[in-house]
């Protein structure tokens, strides 16, 4: 409380931190895997001691755990693992639009459950009423309605009386499950469960099931690359995103900008939501999304909002995910491990960028401003 | 009934007064920790440990236990447990300047999955037919209540025949009002969540404020916890029982408009709005899932209202969620 007014005697502090000027890409990306494989490393550490395995067995069990024996050429596996990464790519490029624009949308969770349940109405409503054709219209765009609308509510309150999103999008997400938990009952007839729809369901191709969301997720992925980058509408994101006076001063209709780029967002995740309910379940839980909208969060912004980059760091966390799940399972440790796992390595990382934006500058003879 | 009814709202209430007394001190300092979920997770699972372990030791002679140790045991444990959750997310956002959403993100997933891994690894070790750990006994002490509560009627069941827990955390949020409104440091944290770049200016240390902050705001919601396992639960740790009940807290953050004295009522209007389903005759099970929504509504409703009216004294700290560096204003 006193020290307000009590004349201290400062010595220079041993070092300060300062920004960093523009790192080159690689030496940013040196960092960034160091940071990656250090955290690997130290939680395979962790179940070697656990399981007393070594860690060539540890990550040869990781290995077969993702991608099983491919060399044999029994693909179920990749063909999972896929699919996984394909879910969560799709609701972190959801995210990436508002993120850019700093509008923190962590609602991506209840936005792909309502679009997955509006698929799900369709398909058991209408269903056996309409030709197929019609139908997988309908489905796609009652889904991708749904989840635009549970995007844009938040979103409007947001740009006209600048409610915090961060929490709006929040509450929404539990809003969400409860409506699905409501009409699970309702539909599963008591059980709580939902017996999977024949109808509305995507074609298979070839007779891969998970080959079309694939596809779909690829598609998006380029897509949104090329909106954010070279569209108008993706410059004027990332000019609200960087300041709003700035926007303003030059014109930018701020207000219909968030709510534009909400929209996109929920509907995205929306598509998430149907890839997941038509595209593989055929039918709708309230885990159905399975937190994947809070992981995608995380996704989104280590993968800088460049939708590419997204697609390793899915790609690693999904790896990571079915790993450590597999580890887990064989060594009879708890299903859990994988949690731990993911949160250790997305803390490492997270913590990694600040040596990659600041840089610490240690004492030098010469005084300096810093008093 | 209607006794009864309230009764439950308070024992439901208090684990997210805890949870949001934490948060609103650390929001406090310009820090959304979304890693109070996982914290409480946390500081459950850390008291859980504490009281396994001790209630090892004494084997089965219940004689044995000292009900002092039975009791201050867990309760160190959890706020250890949760503080060092705590440490992690202020050393990443306030000295590592990681996003807040992300990092408090992480934590939760951290936080949720240590608790299960240790809770799963614990039930393993008893090697009981039962997924759950019972600590029955630990339970016995934490829940004990003052012998006269029963005789005053009414009176004495809602208000005195709570676990001490209970009016810890009341008195937490009290005190934790009276800091923040009446004193100096109070005055001081709040000026370091409202703009941190002014405190700097004016000689406050604001690392400081917002490490101790994040830590004092964590151990608290780590209680949550605990209060949850030993007096709601009776001692019984079971995986995911906890729920979303962390999220809640947040909720009730916005609800309570960043006032402790608030989120007590507020608490307690959760656990009934949480408990209502039970209590209202003729409800089928598929209405009872459409008023668990009703915490989040109503937080909605107030998030947008206040917002509306742009109350100065009803906002959020000005930077919360901004990471502070000194050398760029």
């Amino acid at each position: 409380m006193a020290d307000k007014t009590m004349v201290k005697h400062h010595h220079e502090p041993l070092f300060h931190v300062a920004k960093r000027d523009d790192m080159i890409w690689w030496k940013a990306w040196l960092i960034r895997c160091a940071a990656i494989l250090l955290s690997v490393f130290v939680m395979s550490l962790v179940s070697m001691a656990l399981t007393e395995k070594t860690l060539f067995e540890t990550l040869e069990i990781m290995y077969r755990g993702v991608f099983g024996r491919i060399e044999e050429g029994s693909t179920v596996m990749l063909w999972k693992y896929l699919q996984q990464i394909a879910i969560l790519l799709c609701l972190a490029l959801a995210l990436t639009p508002a993120f850019k624009m700093k509008f923190w949308n962590c609602g991506a969770e209840g936005q792909a459950l309502i679009g997955g349940l509006g698929a799900m109405v369709v398909m058991i409503e209408l269903g056996p009423k309409l030709p197929y054709g019609v139908l997988m219209v309908v489905i796609v765009v009652v889904s991708i309605l749904a989840g635009a609308i549970w995007g844009l509510i938040p979103a409007v309150f947001k740009a006209f009386f600048n409610t915090n999103e961060t929490l709006f999008t929040l509450m929404m997400n539990y809003i969400a499950t409860q409506i699905i938990a409501y009409y699970v009952y309702i539909k599963g007839g008591g059980s709580n469960v939902i017996q999977p729809v024949e109808f509305g369901n995507f074609p298979k191709i070839g007779d891969n099931k998970y080959l079309i969301n694939i596809l779909i997720v690829a598609i998006l992925t380029v897509v949104m690359y090329l909106y954010l980058r070279y569209s108008k509408q993706g410059y004027e994101i990332s000019v609200v995103g960087e300041s709003q006076n700035t926007a303003r001063y030059i014109g930018i209709n701020v207000k219909k900008v968030i709510i534009r780029t909400m929209c996109i967002s929920g509907a995205l995740c929306g598509v998430a939501g149907l890839l997941l309910v038509s595209g593989t379940d055929h039918t709708i839980r309230t885990d159905t999304v399975g937190g994947q909208g809070f992981t995608a969060i995380m996704m989104s912004w280590l993968g800088q909002f460049n939708p590419f980059i997204m697609v390793i760091m899915t790609a690693l966390i999904i790896f990571l995910k079915l790993g450590a799940g597999k580890v887990a399972d064989t060594c009879r440790l708890n299903a859990s491990f994988a949690d731990i796992f993911i949160g250790v390595v997305i803390l490492c990382v997270v913590g990694c960028e600040f040596f990659i934006r600041y840089t610490i500058k240690f004492r030098h003879r010469k005084k300096e401003g810093n008093v | 009934m209607i006794v009864q009814f309230i009764c439950r709202a308070i024992l439901l209430g208090v684990p997210l007064l805890y949870g949001s007394t934490g948060e609103i001190i650390t929001e406090k300092s310009g820090h959304l920790n979304l890693g109070i979920p996982g914290i409480m997770y946390v500081g459950a699972i850390s008291g859980v440990i504490g009281s396994f372990l001790y209630e090892m030791s004494c084997g089965n002679d219940l004689s044995r236990m000292n009900a002092f140790l039975a009791i201050i045991i867990p309760l160190l444990c959890a706020i250890a447990g949760s503080m060092l959750m705590g440490l992690i997310y202020s050393f990443l956002t306030v000295t590592l300047k990681a996003n807040q959403n992300v990092t408090g993100l992480a934590i939760t997933t951290f936080g949720i999955g240590m608790g299960n891994f240790f809770g799963g690894s614990l039930i393993k070790l008893t090697e009981s037919d039962m997924p759950s750990i019972a600590l029955t006994r630990t339970s016995g002490f934490f829940s004990a209540k003052l012998p006269f509560a029963e005789k005053l009627g009414w009176f004495g069941e809602i208000f005195l025949s709570h676990d001490f827990l209970t009016y810890v955390a009341v008195a937490v949020a009290i005190i934790t009002s009276v800091v923040l409104n009446r004193t100096r440091v109070g005055l001081n944290l709040r000026a370091v969540g409202e703009n941190p770049a002014t405190a700097d200016a004016a000689g406050i240390n604001v690392t400081r404020y917002k490490y101790v902050a994040t830590m004092i705001g964590s151990a608290v919601a780590g209680l949550g916890g605990l209060q949850y396992v030993m007096a709601y639960a009776n001692g019984v740790w079971s995986n995911n029982a906890f729920g979303d009940r962390g999220w809640l807290a947040i909720a009730l953050v916005i609800f309570a408009l960043w006032k402790p004295s608030l989120a007590i009522l507020g608490s307690f209007l959760f656990g009934a709005l949480c408990n209502a389903n039970n209590y209202i005759q003729g409800l089928g099970t598929e209405t009872q899932e459409l008023f668990k929504m009703l915490p989040y509504v109503v937080t909605i409703v107030v998030l947008v209202f206040t917002s509306m009216r742009k109350k100065r004294e009803h906002q959020p700290p000005e930077s919360l969620g901004l990471t502070y560096f000194r050398e760029e204003r």
